[in-house]
């Protein structure tokens, strides 16, 4: 049925008030953004940059590696646990449960300001350490540092989602697979997992897309090595160098954006824009 | 793994034994009463009965999925089983709701306990294929299990099942989740392949009709114990216990005054025989409906459903007492027309 030109104009209207939102807080800042990239000195070629200049090229490498290698830690860690926490009911389950969803309460400078506390210079570890062997173990402000922190707020969201995925699978299956024959861990690789992957791929997806843009831990940890968004926000605050932020920031955006669209598409569901 | 490939249909099948097998949920709740049961090698037997009754907890407890309590043991053949993990049974088991893996395709599911045991690529494709003409899936090999109908994949089922040539086959109500056209026509097929392979089998129903048309024995079970277990024409015919008589088919009760070999109602004398009790049961069809000369009870009709191939007739025999009867006559029957009939003595059961 062709609509009428009452009925557009009418399509029009409604979506009018839609289409306003998304021009002033998507299309305009997005469009901004693109252009302050490509206004500097440097040009479009400011976006080349982040692959040229070493430095940022290293802040790119390293905060992907961090964001995959936490993701990885995360996935393995979280879906031990969160199979285990669905399937064994014990004494102080539903308390642990609760307490599990704490971390997400913490904003990132309290999850540095932890991390500090654990492994910087006055931390616990190194006190007992020192006291053990003589030597401070400091790894706040190192790639380990930011691993574990990262890791702390990672692990409880994708708990989380395992254990709903974990609730949903079909325990006939895995009676079925033992009864042909299949090991304990045959069984883990030909069902569980393969049960579990979209909400492995979705929650992967989601955690790498937190670990690229976070900024608070790596802020208060203040490490040696730069993750992309504090290069990107000493690049405005200390240097003034407007259209480099907005390139590494589209280039930030745009890794995660692909990332979240790779696991959409693998994943056959929607992976929820949360992160 | 054995050495009669190349025929689907020769299996090293063995009996089962259970011994004093109860089992007890930690919740303390007792699923199934301590029971004894022999299964003949190649036999099928079919645990019958409503939900709750412990058919299901028996399946599991010989497949290796439970463990009896203390004191159970399992026996396949003169294997004491009761330690090993189902995965060591060696048992083929089909479920209600086909448990296929929805990541494999058809072949890829039937292949896969011949790929967890190391089968050989060459012998395991040739296993395949032989399950998969057996079933009558070979045009389906390369589907998913999504694209397939409920019998599709409870065939597919079967064949992954049977693969491994079991040394039992457990069927937990596989055909409960079909419609009931579909469930007849992969009734007449299971029955075709416990036939032919003549593999020990254990069939968990509360479908009375198919506990009859497969089972070469049929367990009954209540509460967790074996009300009686017998060939389908035992139980059908001479139900041991009250809730066995009630369970298969329908049974009529009637209660009168003993007048001599018979069993004094208002509507007449039924003639029960010498052994006479104030209470007998009888079937639907073995109430005869006869001429006046040989009524034995002249009854009321209260209703009358014409059902095509027979009538079922709701009677009133008297003392606000009703019977079922069941008949093949054409007539066509009204409410409140007096109709002789007769059972036969035969027919009649007599249970405490």
């Amino acid at each position: 049925m062709k609509p009428t030109h009452r009925e557009s104009l009418r399509h029009i209207v409604l979506l009018l008030p839609a289409l306003t939102i998304f021009s002033a807080f998507w299309l305009l800042p997005m469009a901004r953004l693109v252009s302050v990239g490509a206004s500097g000195e440097m040009g479009v070629s400011a976006y080349w940059a982040v692959i040229t200049d070493p430095r940022y090229f290293s802040s790119l490498v390293s905060t992907i590696v961090l964001s995959a290698t936490v993701t990885f830690a995360t996935i393995i860690i979280s879906g031990i646990t969160g199979m285990f926490l669905q399937r064994n009911h014990f004494f102080g389950r539903r308390f642990l449960l609760a307490t599990l969803t704490f971390p997400l309460a913490f904003p990132g400078v309290v999850v540095g300001f932890m991390v500090i506390l654990l492994v910087g210079r006055q931390g616990v570890v190194g006190s007992v350490t020192e006291w053990l062997f003589g030597e401070k173990l400091v790894l706040a402000y190192s790639m380990a540092g930011l691993f574990l922190g990262y890791l702390y707020f990672s692990i409880p969201r994708v708990i989380l989602t395992i254990m709903a995925a974990a609730e949903k699978l079909d325990g006939a299956l895995e009676e079925a697979a033992r009864s042909l024959g299949a090991s304990p861990w045959q069984v883990v690789r030909d069902v569980m997992i393969p049960g579990l992957k979209p909400a492995l791929i979705s929650s992967g997806a989601i955690c790498f897309a937190t670990s690229m843009g976070a900024f608070g831990t790596a802020f208060t940890l203040a490490t040696k090595i730069n993750v992309l968004p504090i290069t990107i926000y000493s690049e405005f605050t200390n240097y003034a160098n407007f259209s480099l932020a907005a390139a590494l920031s589209i280039v930030l955006g745009l890794i995660t954006w692909l990332a979240l669209a790779l696991a959409r598409s693998m994943a056959g569901s929607t992976v929820a824009a949360a992160a | 793994m054995d050495n009669n490939s190349g025929n689907p249909a020769k299996l090293n099948t063995v009996g089962i034994r259970l011994n004093a097998c109860g089992k007890t949920f930690p919740d303390g709740t007792r699923a199934l009463e301590p029971v004894q049961l022999e299964i003949n090698p190649g036999e099928t037997v079919v645990l019958l009965g409503p939900s709750g009754c412990g058919k299901t907890t028996m399946l599991r407890i010989i497949a290796g999925l439970e463990q009896p309590d203390a004191g159970g043991q399992v026996f396949f053949g003169e294997q004491d089983v009761t330690p090993l993990p189902i995965e060591q049974r060696h048992v083929g088991m089909v479920f209600q709701s086909y448990a296929l893996f929805p990541n494999m395709s058809v072949a890829e599911n039937i292949a896969y306990g011949l790929k967890v045991r190391g089968m050989a690529e060459v012998e395991k494709k040739q296993r395949v294929v032989e399950m998969l003409s057996m079933m009558h899936l070979e045009s389906f090999a390369e589907r998913r299990i999504d694209q397939l109908s409920g019998g599709q994949r409870q065939r597919v089922a079967l064949a992954r099942a049977l693969a491994v040539r079991p040394r039992v086959l457990l069927l937990d109500e596989p055909l409960t989740a079909l419609d009931a056209k579909l469930r007849e026509s992969l009734r007449a097929e299971i029955d075709r392949l416990l036939r032919s392979l003549k593999i020990t089998a254990v069939y968990v129903t509360h479908d009375q009709s198919e506990a009859m048309a497969l089972g070469d024995r049929i367990a009954v079970m209540e509460k967790g114990r074996i009300a009686q277990i017998g060939s389908p024409r035992e139980i059908y015919y001479r139900p041991a216990t009250r809730f066995v008589a009630d369970f298969i088919g329908s049974m009529n009760r009637v209660q009168g005054m003993v007048d001599g070999e018979s069993l004094q109602l208002p509507s007449g004398l039924l003639r029960v025989g010498p052994r006479v009790s104030n209470e007998v049961l009888f079937r639907p069809e073995d109430v005869r409906i006869v001429s006046n000369g040989e009524a034995q009870l002249q009854a009321k009709i209260v209703s009358a459903f014409f059902l095509g191939d027979h009538t079922r007739l709701i009677l009133d025999v008297g003392n606000e007492q009703t019977i079922t009867a069941e008949t093949v006559d054409r007539r066509e029957f009204k409410p409140g027309d007096i109709v002789p009939i007769a059972v036969d003595s035969e027919a009649i059961l007599f249970l405490e």
